[in-house]
């Protein structure tokens, strides 16, 4: 048994002299670079259906990144991202967010999901007591009900609310100049699609009560073929259609109800149509068709904007969507609020952003403000024009008040009982 | 549910031509693919869950095909024939060394195939969505019949669809080949024994299933947008159309997939939230009274 004891301890002393030797070679690495990089961790979508929308993000990010570095870092601290993919599966955001701060020793998240990963990712922030910077999720709830709403969570992109009031007036002017009274809807078959045309419909409403939804079509998610929804809408003959359709989804259907000249028989407005990664892939973009910005380097046309996104197609052979310029934000809030702090930690940097305004290319009036009593960003160019089939796509666009976004925001805001 | 909208648009001239001509050409491209999945079926009695993925690979093929010669045509001959080639390849080393197994083991290498090809796609292709965009031919406004709206480009499809349905008809009923092929679905080892390489006949209808998937992608490319993972849901409504029309009975494809296009049709007039639903009714309610399905054979 003594025997037997003795060569367990002499194996122990033996491992514990390894790991001893090891920690004395290794550890003054670790301290030296905990001391000089601070880690950023980005759960983003990098994989599946709406891969490209992860990539361009986790491209603008490292694009900003690069020039922040160069500029000093994070008080000093020069920035690491450490980027995981989520394919897209909430479960899997909550697990690699949960890995990058426990494992990776991230000291701030910026969350690149869409927005069922956020809520998730939401969760992780808040058990686990970092920062975190929402990035791509509009649902207006993750900020605006002061039930899901954490001292530590921000967001830097746009929202559910602001784009339905945006919507509901510019469809609204159209409305009454057109006399169109008789609307139909398009939208995806689930909780995004929904929400977005309820609250198109009741901004439109609200801005031009003579309004009715005389026809409502729910095409599932990632559906192939249109054809039985693009005829019913014929059929139904609304004057106008508003779709929420995105990406692959309102390309097909774009080409489809293309053929049936559905385009010159009513008017209409698919929200999500301006960005590059529809307008490039459509290959016969009809004319005429009424769509809100999402990315494109003319709205708002400034020299920073149309740089920045020639800087962006330059390097990565492709046009930014809405995700970059919305991590744009992201990054360079935290920045702005760590330089303001003269701090890299989360919480010092959190307190500096509350009601933080910096320059931005994506601004209305170029600047955006990170609203201090909900912490999401206010101010953000958005507007709507008509399309054309080639660059620059949305020629003229009509920009949106911020007053009145932010009036109606307000209102809704104390209908559901956030305030 | 909108009965009334259904009844307006069954009594109306131009609802009718509009939402037939859509049913028919929602059904025939199903058809195409069904018809590969079912001629599989029928004869190598295997379930080939690597049909969506031939379809998806016509598609791609034929956009870039589209975009190096600028023509449709060759677009579209050129899905066919590169995914028959890739059918007999998967069949001849993969498939083939799985007939007699269980059908876990060949549901596992289809799975494998279905990852290998959506990644091979997303290498080759991108991960981004593609459009192939309409071919010149067809950029003409629809024709008006009887009020209804008929697109130039869907008569077309319905016609060419037609067709292939006739050849493949009489490729299965007036050729030696065909004869062979219903021969050894029915005993393989008879066939076998006349001095016939089953082997060969095998690859043959794979190779003619996947070209007809191929097709399918090839022809629907310019009203798709293009992903990998494409092929997912149109495997789905194509095991749907074989199981109403009978597995392994062509005819019973191409009876199944225009039922299923125009309950999806004239569906989404009266049923608009329910169509989805409707088409697994319609095979639930096939499937009570005619278990082998509409054309299939007992037992």
């Amino acid at each position: 048994m003594a025997r037997k004891r003795v060569d367990l301890d002499r194996r122990t002393v033996l491992k514990g002299a390894a790991a001893g030797a090891a920690a004395t070679i290794f550890a003054p690495n670790i301290v030296a670079a905990q001391s000089k990089v601070i880690r950023i961790g980005m759960p983003t979508i990098l994989s599946g259906r709406v891969a490209q929308l992860g990539t361009s993000s986790r491209n603008a990010i490292q694009m900003e990144v690069e020039k922040i570095n160069a500029a000093g870092g994070l008080a000093g601290r020069q920035i690491e991202m450490v980027i995981r993919d989520s394919k897209g599966q909430p479960q899997e955001a909550a697990r690699v967010s949960r890995e990058l701060v426990n494992s990776d020793g991230c000291e701030i998240l910026l969350d690149a999901e869409a927005s069922s990963g956020s809520f998730a990712v939401q969760e992780v922030a808040k058990d686990l007591g970092v920062l975190v910077m929402h990035t791509n999720s509009e649902t207006s709830s993750l900020t605006a009900d002061p039930k899901i709403r954490i001292p530590l969570a921000f967001r830097s992109c746009r929202q559910g609310i602001h784009d339905a009031v945006v919507s509901g007036a510019y469809a609204a002017e159209i409305a009454k100049a057109k006399k169109i009274n008789r609307w139909g809807t398009c939208s995806p078959d689930y909780a995004y699609g929904r929400d977005n045309t309820q609250l198109f419909v009741e901004y439109l409403k609200h801005f031009y009560p003579q309004a009715e939804v005389t026809m409502e079509a729910w095409p599932k998610l990632f559906q192939p073929d249109y054809t039985e929804v693009i005829t019913r809408v014929l059929q139904s003959k609304p004057q106008a259609l508003y779709s929420a359709l995105w990406g692959g989804d309102l390309t097909s259907w774009v080409d489809q109800a293309n053929i049936y000249a559905l385009f010159s028989q009513m008017e209409v407005f698919a929200i999500n149509m301006a960005d590059y990664t529809v307008l490039t892939a459509v290959k016969n973009l009809p004319k005429g068709i009424h769509s809100a910005t999402r990315y494109i380097k003319t709205y708002p046309n400034t020299k920073a904007n149309a740089e920045w996104g020639d800087a962006y197609r330059a390097r990565f052979k492709e046009y930014p969507t809405n995700w970059s310029w919305e991590n744009w934000v992201g990054i360079h809030f935290i920045a702005e609020a760590s330089k303001k702090a003269n701090s890299a930690d989360g919480k010092k940097i959190a307190e500096a952003m509350r009601g933080l305004k910096i320059d931005c290319p994506f601004g209305a009036d170029g600047t955006v403000t990170m609203r201090a009593d909900d912490q999401t960003v206010i101010g953000y160019a958005i507007g709507w024009g008509t399309t054309i089939s080639g660059e620059p796509y949305v020629p003229e666009v009509t920009g949106a008040k911020w007053d009145t976004i932010l009036q109606l925001e307000a209102e809704w805001k104390k209908r559901n009982n956030y305030t | 549910m909108n009965l009334v909208a259904l009844t307006e648009c069954l009594t109306s001239a131009s609802c009718l031509v509009t939402q037939t001509t859509s049913g028919l050409i929602i059904g025939m491209l199903l058809f195409l693919v069904a018809a590969g999945l079912t001629l599989i079926f029928g004869v190598l009695k295997v379930v080939n869950f690597t049909h969506g993925s031939f379809y998806m690979l016509g598609a791609y093929l034929a956009l870039t095909v589209n975009g190096l010669t600028n023509s449709y045509f060759l677009a579209v001959l050129a899905a066919a024939i590169g995914v028959a080639l890739v059918a007999l390849v998967f069949e001849r080393f993969f498939m083939s060394k799985v007939y007699g197994s269980n059908v876990l083991m060949q549901l596992l290498v289809c799975y494998a195939f279905i990852l290998i090809m959506d990644d091979a796609v997303k290498i080759i292709w991108g991960p981004e969505f593609k459009s192939m965009g309409m071919a010149a031919a067809f950029q003409k406004p629809p024709l008006f019949i009887a009020g209804g709206i008929v697109p130039v480009f869907y008569l077309f499809l319905i016609i060419v669809t037609l067709i292939i349905s006739v050849v493949l008809w009489l490729i299965i009923t007036r050729t030696r080949f065909g004869t062979v092929v219903r021969a050894a679905a029915v005993n393989p080892s008879m066939v076998s024994a006349l001095g016939i390489n089953t082997g060969l006949v095998f690859s043959g209808v794979f190779m003619l299933g996947g070209m007809l998937a191929g097709l399918a992608g090839g022809l629907a490319a310019p009203v798709r947008s293009l992903t990998a993972g494409m092929g997912f849901s149109i495997l789905i409504e194509s095991f749907i159309v074989t199981v109403i029309g009978g597995m392994g009975s062509i005819a019973g494809a191409l009876l199944g997939s225009i039922m299923i296009g125009l309950v999806r049709s004239f569906g989404s007039i009266g049923f608009p939230l329910f169509v989805e639903g409707l088409m697994f009714l319609l095979m639930a309610i096939i499937l009570i009274l005619k278990p082998s399905g509409l054309l299939g054979k007992e037992g």
